[in-house]
């Protein structure tokens, strides 16, 4: 079961979902914080579905606002480097770069990807 | 003995985490850094979690928070709870550059920012604000295990011992600037401390300390002490005598010394002031190197009167004002004349000026008007022209120069606005700003920031005519025009944005005319900069008349007067309020606060009330009210922005809102 979890994860971290932060993250993790990884994991999907519901709200409105978007991405962005996203982190970054540019259909596009990003997996602690 | 960071400091109050007590052992006690109080604020759960983690793991005593509002409420309420704050560059209630300029100036904190955002522009906003550094995210163990030396480089350079400055002012160079000889060597023993880490430290700085101070005898003076050494905090009132002191000097000849000398306050060092010096300095620089184009600061003028009621109003009580001051205008008349612009019909006996209406404002705006009604003592439109005769009183010599610059410059029809113009030209000696001629004005260095004002005023909110307003007269701080905004409720709002503009000008402080202010500024402080320029112009004489005239009128602006007894504190408040302001403008939904509280505010009062409390209520709102208040009245409103800044904050919202 262990290695399951350890081979899921290095999947992960091969595939590019991880970088080495979430590495930092682990190291963080000791005999006085058993579950840091998790909590901060658990932490992370809650806050990032509530920033991605309001982006799709956001979205789905007529018109875009590309600050408002861009606001929310900054924020996804600066929580999903803290946790060694990687991928995510990438996603948003080309996300702002669209809303800069104010490319709605760009973003669009990408949201299919994003959303498999994001969503719970086993970037927690060995369960 | 070390630190005890618990004891005698307030750790974490409300923040919450205070997992992190040291308390623990002697040992890690010991070791500095360790105990380290540090306070982060980030919107972000997942940031703020991991930073917590990494934070604790450095032996550090973390307290987190979400909100900046909260974060600056603690450390208000524990002024020596915290060693170092970290915050988020963005953040939904208040920018972290604000939060930055708020905790600089109040509690002298060391602030570092971090941000996933590393574009140059925005770290170098880091700098000029006064970060002490610049973390990118994903933030790292290593970066924030080093932290702790911005505690101690801070502390070393305000270095003092209120009660026993005598001793090292003598031996040290305290004095940031000049302690070349003595900062070697206490770098020598710092530079040996780091190596060591803890003892070392807190021995080098007990060394460096003691070699300071003859005496030795610093509170505490252990290790402890070090860390906690007392800091000064810049109250209200201090920062007042400050700014008063600093406007004597003249902005830009100011030397902490003769800062130190004038402001006589037993216990302050010249680092102290040194300090605080350079954290003002920076502020000016913000305000007043926004608005560049006085181009444009004319051209808004003359569209810009329908937006631009309200301001007009402010501007003529502001002008009134100055000339009071400057002992052009009788008291009363200033009185009369700010009632007037107020656009309180009540207030002005004299002249019977109601004002009020938003045409009368625009009238203020056209100085060809203006001209003859300044003759005339103006009877004709009551509401136009009681500036006019008030105006009387003023010395001709200045009006009708004043008038025929006005004139120039604003087209506008508003008579008021033209005498206002000339005498805050007049006053403020800018030039370039609506006004080209410079009457020789009474106060000092004339300020570039106003040109730069209005122009950026008009940009940012869309009111030509209330920019021009402002910036005609860096005497009359954008304060006003935004209070002549405030009358309408259109104009209020706009008034808002502009106000938000403003913080930035608004501290048209006699600084250096040439300071680039960074274009961001956003800071609806402006106006209260602008107040506070006008603060800074009309000296003691202009204060008393307004504030009866305020008092009078609203209760914001009763404890505005109190909270200003000269313009030295209106200054100080303008300073802290344009702090206040901006950050509080910055927030979004403070300027939709703002903009509420200034409609509401300026259907219920006159303009000067209504720029006062929107201001405030935009602080209220977005913690920033204070500021919008300050537009009103630009002393009052830049004193209780301070003030609120300071202190009362609630007093002065509930006050403000109470009126509301």
């Amino acid at each position: 079961m262990q290695r399951q979890v350890a081979l899921i994860k290095q999947s992960l971290f091969d595939q590019g979902y991880l970088d080495e932060q979430f590495i930092e993250l682990e190291e963080l993790q000791d005999d006085a914080n058993p579950n840091f990884v998790e909590e901060v994991a658990t932490l992370y999907f809650k806050d990032s579905a509530r920033l991605i519901s309001n982006i799709e709200q956001a979205l789905e409105r007529g018109s875009f606002d590309f600050n408002r978007l861009d606001n929310y991405m900054h924020q996804f962005k600066g929580s999903s480097t803290s946790i060694g996203a990687s991928k995510v982190k990438t996603e948003c970054t080309m996300f702002r770069e669209y809303c800069r540019v104010g490319n709605a259909e760009g973003w669009q596009d990408r949201r299919g990807p994003r959303r498999l990003h994001v969503g719970p997996s086993n970037t927690g602690t060995d369960q | 003995m070390m630190m005890n960071p618990s004891q005698g400091r307030g750790l974490g109050s409300g923040g919450g985490s205070s997992s992190g007590r040291n308390k623990g052992g002697e040992a890690v006690v010991e070791m500095f850094p360790s105990g380290l109080r540090v306070l982060v604020v980030d919107d972000d759960p997942t940031c703020l979690m991991i930073l917590e983690r990494m934070l604790r793991t450095c032996l550090y005593e973390v307290t987190k928070c979400n909100r900046a509002e909260m974060a600056l409420s603690l450390l208000r309420k524990n002024k020596h709870g915290f060693d170092i704050v970290i915050s988020d560059v963005h953040m939904p209630d208040m920018d972290g550059f604000k939060l930055l300029e708020h905790v600089g100036l109040e509690m002298d904190l060391p602030v570092i920012m971090m941000s996933a955002d590393d574009s140059k522009s925005v770290v170098l906003k880091g700098v000029t604000h006064g970060a002490v550094d610049y973390l990118i995210k994903p933030v790292r163990m290593e970066a924030l295990k080093n932290i702790w030396q911005h505690v101690v480089r801070k502390r070393r350079s305000e270095w003092s011992v209120p009660e026993h400055s005598g001793s090292i002012e003598e031996t040290g160079q305290h004095h940031q600037q000049r302690g070349p000889a003595v900062s070697e060597d206490a770098a020598d023993d710092n530079a040996s401390s780091v190596n060591n880490e803890g003892n070392n430290w807190r021995s080098s700085s007990n060394n460096s300390r003691k070699r300071k101070e003859e005496e030795g005898d610093e509170q505490g003076d252990e290790d402890a002490s070090n860390l906690k050494k007392p800091r000064v905090v810049w109250s209200v009132e201090l920062h007042q005598q400050f700014v008063a002191a600093v406007n004597q000097l003249g902005v830009e000849k100011a030397v902490p010394k003769k800062i130190l000398e004038l402001m006589n306050v037993p216990g302050l060092t010249r680092e102290n002031v040194a300090s605080h010096l350079q954290k003002y300095r920076i502020y000016l620089r913000r305000l007043g190197g926004v608005s560049q184009h006085q181009g444009n600061l004319n051209n808004s003028f003359m569209t810009g009167q329908d937006a631009s009621f309200g301001p007009l109003s402010s501007l003529n009580g502001f002008d009134l004002q100055a000339l009071a001051v400057t002992g052009q205008l009788p008291a009363q008349s200033l009185a009369q004349l700010q009632a007037a612009g107020l656009g309180r019909p009540a207030m002005v006996s004299k002249s019977g000026l109601p004002v009020s209406s938003v045409v009368d404002e625009r009238s203020i705006f056209s100085f060809d008007n203006s001209k003859p009604r300044f003759g005339d003592g103006i009877g004709g439109h009551q509401t136009q022209q009681p500036q006019m005769n008030l105006l009387h009183g003023v010395p001709t010599g200045m009006e009708p120069r004043q008038l025929a610059g006005l004139q120039q410059q604003l087209p506008v029809g508003g008579n008021r606005m033209s005498i206002q113009q000339q005498i805050a030209a007049v006053r403020a000696g800018h030039s370039g700003m609506l006004m080209p001629q410079q009457q020789p004005f009474p106060r000092g260095p004339p300020s570039i920031r106003q040109p730069m004002l209005p122009n950026r005023i008009t940009e940012r909110s869309g009111f030509s005519g209330r920019s021009s307003v402002p910036e005609s007269s860096r005497v009359l701080p954008t304060s006003y025009t935004n209070l002549a905004t405030q009358q309408h409720s259109s104009t209020s709002v706009a008034f808002n944005s502009f106000q938000q503009e403003l913080p930035v000008n608004s501290f048209p402080l006699p600084s250096a005319p040439g300071l680039s202010v960074p274009a961001q500024v956003r800071k609806p402080l402006s106006s209260s900069s602008s107040y506070q320029e006008e603060v800074n112009s009309s000296e003691a004489g202009f204060t008393a008349p307004s504030y009866d005239m305020f008092s009078n009128r609203h209760n914001d602006w009763d404890l505005r007067s109190i909270a200003f007894d000269s313009h030295q504190d209106a200054e100080s408040v303008a300073f802290s309020n344009s702090e206040a302001f901006s950050s509080s403008s910055m927030s979004r939904d403070n300027n939709n606060n703002a903009t509420v509280a200034a409609t509401d505010l300026g259907r219920n009062q006159q303009q000067t009330l209504s720029g006062m409390v929107p201001h405030h209520q935009v602080y209220g709102n977005g913690g920033g009210g204070g500021s919008s208040v300050r537009v009103k009245s630009e002393r009052d409103t830049a004193a209780m922005a301070f003030h609120e800044q300071y202190s009362n904050q609630e007093d002065l919202m509930s006050a403000l809102l109470k009126q509301v």
